[in-house]
C-alpha cells in the first residue's frame, strides 16, 4: 500500500471531519439541551450559505463579514421559529417537534428551490484563502487547512461555553428541571428561545464555510441532513463532544473507505449508525 | 378531472378516423407537442423552459398556419423520476391529446416514454437523453434520438484526446448504469486508439466532496482524468480539481458529458482546459450565431445548449414530416422523418437512419481561459471536427431490431 | 403520540359500530364509482398509496411507533414484483430459473420477502422507542436505500421499467385500466379488511393498552417486545402489499420508492388524515396524492405546500381531517 497516498486520504478524512463535526454541532446543541430534533439543521445550513452568497453579491460584503454577519441573521430566524411555534409543543411528544421541524424544512427547501432552481450559485473563494501547499504527498487547498483550524476553534469553543461555563450549567440545569431553575429567578423561557437560536446560528455559520467549495444549491442541506443526524446519533445525542469526535472520527473512516472500498463510502456511516443503535441506543458518548 | 363522456368522446373520434378508410388526418384537427423535461432540478438550465423556448420557435419559423396546421405546444416537468415521466406520458396521450413528445432527459425517464410511446404509436424525439440503447436494445419505430448520445461522446472525447497525447486515462465513474456505460465505451475507444487506462474508481450519486477521489486520481499519474458522470457531481468534480490544484501537477480533465450551461455555472476560472464533445455550439457560423441570438432574447439572455438546439431542429423536421403526408399518426410520421433529408439553420444537412437514429457531425471543444473569452457564454474553441459518418456508432453495432 | 378523538367522552360500543360501518359503506361506494370521475389509472394509484398509509398507520395510530423509514417495505416490494414480473427468478447455485411470474404470483412472492426484511428490521429497531426508534428505521431505510442504488437487479438510476401486467388469474386483461383498477380495488379491501380484524382483535386490544401505558401493559405479564414486533411486521408487510400493487399500476420500480421522501409522504398523509383513526390515512392519502398530481406543474408549490400542511396539522390540527370528523360527530350523537 502506497503510504504517500494513504496519508493524503486521512488529511483529506481530517478535513471532511472537521466539516461534519461543525455541521453537527448545532444539531448536538438543540437535542443535547432542548431534547428537540431539529430536521430544519440542513436547510438552515442552506440558508446560512445563501445569506453569505447576497451579502457578497448584493451588498458587497464578502466572506469574513458573512462569517460574523449570518450566525445571527439566521440565528434571529431560529428564535422566530421557536418562539412561534416550536414552544408550543414542548407539552406534547417530543415527535411533534421532528414532525413540525421537518415541515418547516420541507417550506424553506422548496421555496428557495422555486425562486432559484437547483443548478446552484457559484461563491468565490476568499482572496486570502486561495491557493495550495505543496505536502509533497498531496496539494492541500488553504482554504481546507483554515476550515480544520476553524472548526476545531469553534467546536472547542461550543464544548467549553455549555460544559464549563456557569452560563452553560444554567443551560443545563434549565433543560433538565426548568421549574426548580425558574424558581430561582432564571428566565428559562428566554434560554430555551437563545439556545434554539444559538443552534440555528451555527448551522448557518456551516454554511457559509460550505459556500465557497460546495455548490450553494437549495438542495445542499438535504443531502448532508441524513449523515449529520448519523453523527449526532453516533456520537450520543446529549452529549457535544461526542458529535465533535464523532464528526472527526467518521470523517476519517469514510475517507479510508473511499480509499479501500468507495462504493460503500455513502452506506458506511449508516451502518455504523444502525449498529451503535442497536447496542448502545444512547449514543457512544452519551448518558441514557 | 377528465369525465368519462370526454373520454368516450375522444375515443369515439379516434375509433372513427382509425378505422375509416386510410383517410390522412390529424387527430382533433390539432398537432400537440409536448415538451417533457427536467423544470427544476439540475437538468433545467439544460432544457428546462429553454427547450419549450425552442418548441415555439420551431413552430414558427414553420409557418404552421400558414401550411393550415394548427400546432400546440405544452410542457410538463418530469422532475427526473420515471413513475412522473410515465404518468405524465400516458395522461398526455391518453387525454390531452399529444401527438409527439420531445426532450426528456435523463435515461431513464426516456427509456420509460420510450415504452409508453411505442406502445401507443404515437411520436418520440429525444434530444436530451444519452442512452445509446434507444437506437440501440431499445429501438423504437416511433422513436428519433436527436442530438448526442454516450456512444458519441465517448468517441468523440476519448478517439480525440488519445490522438492529441493523452495516452494514460484514469476514470472517476458516477456509480450507476448511466455511468458505468459511459466508462465502458471510452475505455473502448482508449485502448482501440493505443492508449491505457490506469485505474479507476466508482463514486456514489450524488457525492459532494470528491477530494478523496481526484486524490487518487493525482497518484495515478494518469495524463488525463476521465469524469463519467454528469450534472451536479460533475460540477463539483471540476471545482474541486481545480481546488486541489490537479492541473498543476501536469494532468488534464476529459468531461465526457458536460454542457455550455455547466460551464456557465462552473465560470471559466476553474473550467478552462476541459476538452469536451457537443454537436452544437452558438458561435459556430452565422446561421447558428443569428438563430441563438434570437433565442437567447427569448430566454433572458441564456444562449442556448445544444439539448435546446435540438428540440428545435426536431420539431422542425417532425413538422414537415406532418405537413407532407398530412397525418399525425405516429409510425407513418417517423417513417417520413427517416425519409426525408433534415435541413435546419443548426445542425446543418443530415439523415435519419432505420434505428432512429439522426446523423450530423460533432465537435471537439476546449474550454477557453478567461482571457480569451469577449463575454458570457464565449467558452468554447474548436479543436476538431468529428464528420457525420464516423460521428455515431455504426448502424450494424447496436443491436437494434429494426436494422436488418 | 396519537390523540385519538373522543377518548376522554363515554365509549358506546354501539355507536362506534354503527359509526364505523356507515363510514366503511361511504368508503366503498366511493370506491366502486371511483372511475366514472376520475382516471382509471390515476385511481389505481391513489388506491395503492391509500393502503400504504393504512399499513403505516397500523404502526403508528395503534403501536405508537413512529417510524421514519417506511418506503423501505413499500419501495423493495415494489423492486421484488416488478423483478419477478418481468425477469422471473434465477439462482445459478442451485440451477434455479423460472420464467417470469404471473402477476399474482410476483406480487405475493414480493409481499412474502418483505415480510422477511420486515422481520428482520424489526428485530433491529424494536427495542428503542420514540425518537430513537424513528431514526434506527431511518439508517436501516437509508442502507435498504444504497442498497437500491448499487445492486445490479434493481437496474440502479434507471429502476426496472416496462414491468408487464398481463392477466389476472389468467382471465382479466390488466392491461385494460378499468380491469387494473378494480384488480387493485380488490387488493385494497383485502389489506383494509385484514388491518380492520387486527385492530378489533384481543391482539389489537393489547397493542392499544400497549401504546397508552407500556409498562402497565408489562406489569400484567404481557411481553410487549413480541406484540410491538408483530405490529411492526405486519405494517411493515401490508406496506409491501401496496408497494407490489403500485410497481403493476405504474409498471415500474424506482428510486423515488424507497428514498426518504417516500417514508416522509406516509407519515404526512396519515398525519394529515388523521393518525389513529381507520379511515383517515385514505383520506389523507386522496389529498397528497391527488394534490402531486394536480399541482404537479407547479414543480416546488408541492413541496412548499407538503410542509405548510406538516406545520399546520402539528400545530393546530393534529387530530387529522377524520380525527376532526370523528370528534366532531361523538360531540353531536345523543348522549348514552
Amino acid at each position: 500500500m502506497n503510504t504517500q497516498a494513504l496519508f493524503g486520504q486521512l488529511l483529506i478524512g481530517l478535513i471532511n471531519g472537521s466539516f461534519y463535526a461543525l455541521l453537527s454541532l448545532g444539531l448536538a446543541v438543540i437535542f443535547g439541551l432542548l431534547n428537540i430534533i431539529n430536521f430544519t439543521h440542513g436547510a438552515q445550513y442552506m440558508i446560512g450559505a445563501f445569506v453569505a452568497y447576497f451579502l457578497l453579491n448584493k451588498a458587497g460584503l464578502g466572506y469574513w463579514w458573512a462569517l460574523v454577519i449570518t450566525p445571527f441573521a439566521v440565528g434571529a430566524l431560529g428564535v422566530i421559529i421557536e418562539r412561534t411555534m416550536l414552544s408550543r409543543l414542548y407539552k406534547l411528544d417530543h415527535l411533534y417537534g421532528l414532525l413540525l421541524t421537518f415541515g418547516l424544512a420541507l417550506i424553506f427547501e422548496g421555496a428557495f428551490h422555486h425562486e432559484f432552481g437547483s443548478a446552484g450559485l457559484p461563491y468565490s473563494m476568499p482572496e486570502s484563502l486561495q491557493g495550495v501547499q505543496n505536502l509533497g504527498f498531496m496539494y492541500l487547498p488553504n482554504y481546507r487547512a483554515w476550515v480544520i483550524v476553524a472548526s476545531l476553534a469553534i467546536c472547542i469553543t461550543t464544548w467549553f461555553v455549555i460544559e464549563r461555563t456557569k452560563l452553560g450549567a444554567y443551560l443545563r440545569a434549565a433543560t433538565e428541571n426548568p421549574s426548580l431553575v425558574q424558581a430561582f429567578g432564571v428566565n428559562v423561557p428566554r434560554m430555551i428561545t437563545l439556545t434554539y437560536g444559538a443552534g440555528v446560528g451555527l448551522a448557518a455559520l456551516a454554511g457559509v464555510f460550505a459556500a465557497p467549495i460546495y455548490q450553494v444549491s437549495p438542495l445542499m442541506g438535504s443531502s448532508l441532513i441524513i449523515v449529520v443526524f448519523a453523527v449526532v446519533v453516533i456520537g450520543g445525542m446529549g452529549s457535544i463532544m461526542g458529535s465533535i469526535l464523532t464528526g472527526f472520527g467518521l470523517g476519517i473512516i469514510e475517507g479510508l473507505t473511499k480509499y479501500f472500498y468507495p462504493q460503500a463510502s455513502s452506506t458506511v456511516i449508516f451502518v455504523i449508525m444502525a449498529i451503535v443503535l442497536m447496542i448502545r441506543p444512547q449514543g457512544l458518548f452519551g448518558q441514557r | 378531472m377528465t369525465f368519462k363522456l370526454k373520454t368516450l368522446a375522444a375515443a369515439a373520434a379516434l375509433a372513427l378516423s382509425a378505422a375509416g378508410p386510410v383517410q390522412a388526418q390529424i387527430s382533433g384537427n390539432v398537432v400537440k407537442i409536448g415538451v417533457l423535461n427536467d423544470q427544476t432540478a439540475l437538468y433545467a438550465d439544460l432544457g428546462g423552459q429553454g427547450s419549450v423556448i425552442a418548441a415555439k420557435m420551431a413552430v414558427e419559423d414553420f409557418k404552421a398556419k400558414e401550411k393550415g396546421l394548427n400546432v400546440e405546444v405544452i410542457f410538463a416537468d418530469h422532475q427526473n423520476k420515471p413513475d412522473v415521466g410515465t404518468q405524465i406520458a400516458n395522461k398526455w396521450i391518453d387525454s390531452d391529446g399529444v401527438d409527439v413528445i420531445v426532450d426528456v432527459p435523463t435515461s431513464s425517464v426516456a427509456l420509460a416514454v420510450n415504452e409508453v410511446v411505442r406502445g401507443k404509436h404515437k411520436v418520440f424525439i429525444n434530444s436530451g437523453a444519452a442512452s445509446s440503447d434507444l437506437t440501440g436494445s431499445k429501438c423504437s419505430p416511433n422513436t428519433v434520438h436527436w442530438t448526442y448520445d454516450t456512444w458519441m461522446l465517448a468517441n468523440g472525447t476519448g478517439k480525440a484526446i488519445v490522438q492529441t497525447g493523452g495516452k494514460t486515462w484514469f476514470f472517476i465513474t458516477a456509480d450507476y448504469a448511466f455511468g458505468h456505460a459511459l466508462e465502458r465505451d471510452t475505455t473502448e475507444v482508449v485502448k482501440k486508439m493505443g492508449g491505457s487506462v490506469l485505474g479507476g474508481v466508482k463514486v456514489p450519486l450524488q457525492t459532494q466532496d470528491f477530494s478523496s477521489f481526484l486524490l487518487q486520481a493525482q497518484s495515478s499519474k494518469a495524463q488525463i482524468i476521465g469524469l463519467a458522470n454528469a450534472g451536479g457531481d460533475t460540477i463539483n468534480s471540476i471545482k474541486q480539481a481545480a481546488e486541489f490544484g490537479i492541473t498543476k501537477g501536469g494532468q488534464n480533465l476529459a468531461g465526457l458529458l458536460v454542457f455550455l450551461s455547466d460551464i456557465h455555472g462552473i465560470g471559466l476560472d476553474k473550467a478552462q482546459g476541459l476538452i469536451l464533445t457537443e454537436t452544437f455550439y452558438w458561435d459556430l457560423n452565422d446561421q447558428t450565431r443569428a438563430w441563438s441570438k434570437r433565442f437567447a432574447a427569448a430566454n433572458g439572455g441564456k444562449y442556448p445548449t445544444m439539448v435546446q438546439a435540438g428540440v428545435y431542429a426536431g420539431v422542425l423536421h417532425y413538422l414537415k414530416a406532418v405537413a407532407a403526408i398530412k397525418s399525425d399518426d405516429g409510425d407513418k410520421v417517423v417513417a417520413e422523418m427517416k425519409k426525408l433529408p433534415t435541413d435546419d439553420p443548426l445542425f446543418g444537412k443530415g439523415t435519419i437512419r432505420e434505428d432512429g437514429r439522426k446523423i450530423h457531425n460533432a465537435y471537439l471543444f476546449e474550454v477557453k481561459k478567461p482571457s480569451e473569452s469577449k463575454g458570457p457564454y464565449d467558452y468554447y474553441k474548436l479543436r476538431a471536427t468529428i464528420p457525420a459518418a464516423e460521428a455515431f456508432r455504426p448502424l450494424k453495432d447496436g443491436g437494434c431490431s429494426l436494422v436488418k | 403520540m396519537s390523540e385519538q378523538a373522543g377518548d376522554h367522552q363515554a365509549h358506546d360500543p354501539s355507536w362506534e359500530r354503527r359509526y364505523e360501518r356507515n363510514a366503511f359503506i361511504v368508503l366503498f361506494v366511493v370506491f366502486v364509482a371511483m372511475p366514472a370521475f376520475i382516471y382509471p389509472r390515476f385511481g389505481s394509484q391513489l388506491l395503492c398509496f391509500a393502503l400504504f398509509a393504512c399499513a403505516f398507520n397500523l404502526l403508528i395510530g395503534f403501536g405508537g411507533l413512529l417510524s421514519f423509514g417506511h418506503s423501505m417495505f413499500f419501495g423493495m416490494s415494489a423492486y421484488f414484483c416488478a423483478y419477478l414480473a418481468k425477469s422471473g427468478l434465477a439462482i445459478g447455485a442451485i440451477g434455479l430459473k423460472i420464467p417470469p411470474f404471473p402477476v399474482e404470483l410476483a406480487i405475493v412472492g414480493a409481499v412474502l420477502a418483505t415480510a422477511v426484511l420486515g422481520l428482520v428490521t424489526g428485530l433491529l429497531a424494536i427495542k428503542r422507542q420514540g425518537i430513537y426508534f424513528a431514526m434506527i428505521t431511518l439508517a436501516l431505510a437509508q442502507m435498504v436505500y444504497f442498497f437500491c442504488l448499487q445492486a445490479p437487479f434493481t437496474g440502479g438510476e434507471d429502476g426496472i421499467q416496462s414491468v408487464p401486467r398481463g392477466k389476472a388469474l389468467g382471465l382479466f386483461d390488466l392491461n385494460d385500466p378499468l380491469v387494473m383498477y378494480y384488480f387493485v380495488f380488490v387488493i385494497f379491501f383485502a389489506g383494509f379488511g385484514l388491518i380492520h380484524r387486527i385492530i378489533h382483535s384481543p391482539f389489537g386490544q393489547v397493542l392499544k393498552a400497549i401504546r397508552e401505558n407500556e409498562p402497565r401493559a408489562i406489569s400484567l405479564g404481557y411481553r410487549t417486545e413480541r406484540y410491538k414486533l408483530a405490529a411492526f411486521v405486519l405494517s411493515a408487510t401490508l406496506a409491501g402489499l401496496a408497494g407490489a400493487a403500485k410497481a403493476i399500476v405504474a409498471q415500474n420500480a424506482s428510486l423515488t420508492d424507497v428514498h426518504w421522501s417516500m417514508s416522509g409522504e406516509v407519515v404526512l398523509m396519515t398525519l394529515l388524515g388523521g393518525m389513529g383513526t381507520v379511515f383517515g390515512p385514505v383520506v389523507g392519502a386522496l389529498v397528497i396524492i391527488s394534490m402531486q398530481f394536480y399541482l404537479a406543474e407547479l414543480g416546488s408549490w408541492v413541496t412548499i405546500t407538503q410542509g405548510i400542511i406538516f406545520v399546520v396539522c402539528v400545530l393546530a390540527f393534529r387530530r387529522g381531517i377524520v380525527g376532526e370528523i370523528e370528534a366532531w360527530l361523538r360531540k353531536r350523537r345523543k348522549p348514552g
